[in-house]
């Protein structure tokens, strides 16, 4: 066998690997800038480096270039680790990487010139569209073409979620970026009112459960059974979890629209399946942390298992606070507040971004033929910080968002409102500038990470690793 | 029939399939494949690492 056909394709992993954590600091970073611009609206400079234009360049780069390069590195890795065999296609695995920084790179040009869909999460113009498309499904064909060519019986529970990520997200993008160009850099939504709004709502609330929720639980069912050194708690759950997010997160996308034209039956039947969502969610989560039944005693000193099980932590938090906020009554307190704004971040960053940062350190010595990371002192200091960041960050905005709410909805006798729109913002300041600092911190655990990291790969020697022969598999 | 009836159809479907998977899932057919396959992360823990070092002296004894 010839040296590539014999070994695993790190390369790809690598490159995917690298970028998650610098694009984590960019998107963080214009993350942190616009929480400045709250609090000091003098920072807003031209049009370009406004609030308005900075913010969705803020969640595209955090979800799809930081969350999107994390999820093709550790699921290149997974396939092919559980598979037993090299990427299906080293050519296609490259373009899905370049391909990807230049969806990168348009965005982050074409988002504070102001060239936008205005749709949220989807305000990409419709060339880049396709290229998204195009590199979406080089993606599938390395990722199922991999799983075909598995040395061994089974699909491990990991890449089912992974798949189901890349076919739901396939599906969502097509969907939902049906648009009809009018010139280059200019489209209108083939839909139209308050179908419109629906399909971008089924749209985004999939998004943050196919891209941001199953691609994570793959993680999640690799690095934590790897790093704990012990198999998955029960794995039948795992297969019941996967089903049931399958079958449930499509038709939760009506708890956006409360209380607008959307018709009446279809906002119960949303938030009716959020709730049913309760279960599946946090089976998986239960599933995750009691991988560790029996081994509580790892979680003291070894710091990747503590990003990896305070992440499930934080997902349990946020997918109970997700049904609750769907109720609607709650949503008539809730939506339009900070709250919002704090859920998504239990979610974000305590989650999503958590799971990510402990399987990179996983991943990150293992690419570089190094034993650990240069300094796991400094990845415990990472937890903290990062830890501590995101407490002030969804406090703070719970604080605000619940007296917004209940500040908006104060009635004077009389039928007036009691307070004006600016009293709520004057009443949030404080909280916009612990939110500002708990940014701050979160971002300050990237750059540690970063140094990290190039430390790490400057003593590393470069390791490929050999396929293991499938047959090892029942020891 | 009206359309109607066909999506109350393809609901019930789902989910009596969805019942169908938790009966297997938790049914004693599918332990043994269900207990290989929750080791499979670990069948690769020996996996030889090939660094820069060790394949030029491999190229060497070659």
């Amino acid at each position: 066998m010839s040296e590539t056909q014999s070994t695993y394709n790190y390369k790809v992993v690598r490159q995917f690997a690298i970028m998650t954590v610098v694009w984590g600091i960019v998107g963080m970073l214009v993350g942190v800038i616009i929480a400045a611009q709250l609090v000091w609206p003098e920072l807003n400079f031209g049009p370009w480096l406004t609030y308005g234009r900075l913010r969705p360049l803020h969640t595209n780069a955090v979800i799809f270039a930081f969350g999107g390069c994390a999820l093709f590195a550790t699921s290149y890795w997974v396939a092919q680790r559980t598979c037993h065999t090299r990427l299906f296609s080293d050519g296609l695995a490259a373009f899905t990487f370049w391909g990807w920084q230049i969806v990168i790179l348009l965005a982050a040009v074409s988002l504070p010139l102001g060239i936008t869909t205005g749709k949220e999460y989807a305000e990409l113009e419709w060339p880049i569209d396709i290229l998204i498309t195009l590199v979406w499904v080089a993606y599938a064909l390395v990722f199922f073409g991999t799983l075909i060519k598995r040395k061994v019986s089974h699909i491990y529970v990991a890449n089912w979620f992974y798949g189901g990520m890349i076919l739901a997200v396939a599906l969502l993008h097509l969907v939902n970026s049906a648009e009809i160009p009018v010139s280059m850099l200019k489209s209108y939504s083939a839909y139209a009112g308050v179908q419109d709004a629906m399909v971008q709502w089924w749209y985004g609330h999939n998004a943050v459960g196919f891209f941001l929720t199953a691609g994570f639980l793959g993680m999640m069912y690799y690095f934590v059974p790897k790093q704990a050194e012990r198999p998955v708690y029960s794995y039948r759950l795992s297969v019941v979890h996967f089903w049931a997010l399958i079958f449930t997160y499509m038709w939760a996308g009506p708890h956006h629209l409360h209380y607008t034209a959307l018709p009446d039956w279809t906002q119960s039947i949303g938030m009716l399946f959020s709730l049913i969502l309760l279960a599946p969610s946090w089976g998986g989560m239960i599933n995750g942390i009691m991988t560790l039944s029996g081994a509580w005693h790892k979680l003291r000193d070894d710091p990747i298992l503590k990003f990896l099980i305070t992440s499930l932590s934080f997902y349990g938090m946020s997918t109970f606070e997700g049904p609750m906020m769907s109720v609607k009554s709650v949503n008539a307190l809730s939506h339009y507040t900070d709250w919002t704004v704090g859920h998504v971040h239990a979610g974000a960053l305590g989650w999503v971004a958590m799971v990510s940062v402990g399987s990179l350190y996983y991943l990150i010595p293992r690419l570089f033929g190094a034993k650990q990371m240069y300094s796991v002192k400094l990845v415990t200091v990472h937890f903290w910080i990062a830890t501590i960041g995101v407490v002030l960050y969804i406090a703070s905005m719970w604080i605000a968002g619940v007296m917004q709410g209940l500040m908006w909805r104060a009635f004077n006798p009389d039928g007036t409102l009691t307070y004006s729109f600016v009293e709520a913002v004057k009443g949030s300041y404080p909280f916009w500038t612990i939110r500002l600092v708990g940014g701050v911190l979160f971002l300050g655990g990237m750059l540690i990470m970063f140094y990290n990291v190039l430390k790490t790969i400057g003593q590393s020697q470069g390791a490929d690793e050999r396929i293991m022969a499938p047959a090892a598999h029942h020891a | 029939m009206d359309i109607n009836d066909l999506r109350s159809i393809v609901t019930v479907l789902a989910f009596m399939s969805f019942v169908g998977i938790v009966w297997w899932a938790y049914g004693k057919g599918a332990r043994k494949g269900f207990d290989e396959a929750a080791n499979l992360p670990f069948a690769d823990d020996d996996a030889e690492v090939i660094t820069d070092l060790s394949r030029k002296e491999e190229r060497k004894t070659s």
